[in-house]
């Protein structure tokens, strides 16, 4: 299983640096879509219940792609299962497309939810998490959220609110790349150790590497335990996987050049 | 529905009745959720939260989260009423409005409590007379400022079955003035002309519906209940304009509510009319009790008379 994550990460992560490429000059949020490639490969490759050919099944498991920006590392793994045509991909931020650079709901593609305004994903998912509870469904909620996400008040009054509600259905995972649009955390607004916020709000908080696809795994293969929600704070890389991107945040929103594009294919052959 | 029940809800208060109106529609609906920010007493749903736990959700003060939530349950098929004081209700949690409701279109049906400025001796950061104005230009959300505590719980039971997002803005206080002593139609985005008159046509929402009515024939005057301000009933506003004398009133800023949605129909239809705009002054003025602010903005039904004679 864990080979076939990798596999699967390694393709996401080439077809974000295709779709980037062709994008031609648009902003892609290049770096926050590699620092998840991971986990968004784990989860849909080895954890999520989904069925692509029902795409509305009740017995479903949720994702929720808080941080909206991600999105190149989001789409590449619903085609890579199958929800979208790989063709399809390469309408993104393209105009009138299902693929912008924000992920827009549609579940007939697999997305749960309209996000992009930071601090709303771990609501919606609250909501939803309530709701399967109520079905008597045992289908499990998981959010993913950026650390400088963690700036929005409306955050935190979400994370006040699942262990309240007991919601042992829900998962949160926090891709702490520690840098946001303007700087480092620290220099901007520094979140501080949010696996002991976390903690101190009432959840099961770890901590992990969020790179590390055999640890993502046997983490979200845990049950939460009982009536509480489970937060994963893991440790990424702010454009993982090339050497010009990585930890460099000018690629938060840079345009893929040609030159960047030929320099990335010659990396990944390399690593491949 | 009895004479003597419409009265009880007058005296009740229009909070009273719209916690009402969730238990009718709890023993009917099964998946019906009601979600307040610990403000279920002020609500009138305390009887409510005890006859239906399971259909009751107190978010704690924390209304963004509450609109994330229930957009979430409204997504997984549930009827979702939000509820708390108008301001947080709507301003408070506006993007969260936005994104979910607007863009996403996940239906809600939001209650604000004592909009306008019924709460005036609390201060202006417990009235809302901004919200239709801000409200009103996010697509796919319907307005509705029902005339009295009957017509609030017509349009919560009416919202049920409507496609849209709704905001319901609950104005005025107990012992409520009436204007429906019986049984009527009631539908999103019709408006309900209430008497004849010749000589001009007053298009009135919320608590200033009943204040018209005490008017309108010493004017002479139409007098049509605009309780759907978005979409507004464009037929009815053609057809009142044909006495060449429009007046608007409302408890809510001259600026984007009732008095603009009307302008803007004038607008676009070429209407040859004038146009009288009554309602607060786009200011926050020295806090007050609600009678003393409705009689400094002439809100009064002598105020409001004397505005129409001086135009």
């Amino acid at each position: 299983m864990i080979k076939e994550i990798q596999k699967m990460a390694n393709q996401m992560r080439k077809d974000a640096l295709e779709v980037a490429y062709n994008a031609k000059g648009k902003s892609t949020h290049f770096g926050s879509a590699m620092s998840i490639i991971e986990i968004v490969a784990t989860l849909y490759k080895g954890i999520l219940k989904i069925n692509p050919n029902n795409p509305l099944d009740e017995n479903r498991d949720r994702f929720i792609l808080s941080k909206g920006h991600g999105v190149l590392g989001y789409y590449t793994a619903l085609a890579e299962v199958g929800f979208l045509k790989k063709d399809e991909l390469f309408t993104f931020e393209c105009s009138k497309s299902s693929l912008m650079g924000h992920p827009i709901q549609c579940k007939q593609k697999g997305i749960e939810f309209t996000n992009g305004s930071l601090g709303m994903g771990l609501s919606l998912g609250i909501g939803v998490s309530i709701a399967l509870k109520k079905k008597n469904l045992d289908n499990k909620v998981y959010v993913l959220m950026g650390d400088g996400e963690c700036n929005e008040g409306s955050v935190w009054e979400a994370a006040t609110s699942a262990p309240h509600f007991e919601l042992d259905n829900l998962v949160l995972i926090v891709d702490n790349n520690k840098l946001q649009l303007g700087g480092t955390n620290e220099e901007i607004m520094n979140n501080r150790d949010l696996r002991v916020k976390f903690e101190a709000f009432g959840w099961e908080s770890k901590e992990i590497d969020g790179h590390n696809i055999e640890e993502i795994y046997n983490t979200l293969k845990q049950p939460n335990p009982k009536n509480k929600p489970v937060a994963i704070i893991a440790n990424t890389i702010k454009g993982k996987g090339f050497s010009f991107s990585e930890n460099n945040n000018a690629w938060h929103h840079a345009p893929m050049t040609e030159a960047k594009y030929k320099e990335a294919l010659e990396e990944l052959k390399e690593n491949l | 529905m009895k004479p003597a029940q419409l009265r009880m809800f007058a005296k009740m208060g229009s909070r009273a009745s719209f916690g009402l109106a969730c238990v009718d529609l709890a023993k009917e609906i099964d998946n019906l959720m009601v979600l307040t920010a610990d403000v279920s007493t002020s609500a009138g749903l305390e009887r409510y939260r005890k006859s239906f736990p399971d259909k009751f959700l107190d978010v704690g003060i924390a209304e963004q989260n509450m609109m994330g939530i229930a957009a979430g349950l409204s997504s997984e098929g549930y009827e979702v009423i939000t509820t708390t004081f108008a301001p947080f209700q709507t301003m408070r949690c506006c993007e969260q409005i936005r994104v979910n409701l607007g863009y996403m279109h996940q239906k809600v049906i939001m209650v604000g409590l004592a909009s306008g400025v019924v709460l005036g001796e609390l201060g202006f950061t417990h009235c809302a007379f901004e919200d239709i104005g801000v409200l009103r230009s996010i697509p796919n959300i319907t307005i509705i400022s029902p005339a009295d505590c009957f017509e609030t719980i017509k349009a919560t039971k009416e919202a049920i079955k409507h496609n849209n997002s709704v905001y319901i803005r609950l104005t005025g206080g107990a012992n409520a003035d009436m204007v429906y002593k019986e049984d009527y139609d009631f539908e999103i985005g019709k408006a309900i002309k209430l008497k004849d008159g010749e000589k001009l046509s007053i298009l009135a929402s919320g608590t200033m519906v009943a204040k018209a009515m005490k008017i309108a024939d010493e004017l002479d005057a139409n007098v049509y209940n605009i309780h759907t301000i978005k979409p507004i009933d464009e037929e009815a506003i053609i057809e009142a304009s044909k006495t060449g004398y429009i007046v608007t009133i409302e408890e809510h800023n001259i600026i984007g509510g009732l008095g603009s949605s009307v302008a803007e129909v004038i607008s676009k239809h070429k209407l040859q009319v004038k146009h009288l705009i009554l309602g607060i002054p786009d200011a926050y003025t020295k806090a007050a009790t609600y009678e003393d602010l409705l009689d400094e903005y002439g809100l009064t039904s002598e105020k409001i008379k004397k505005s129409i004679e001086e135009f």
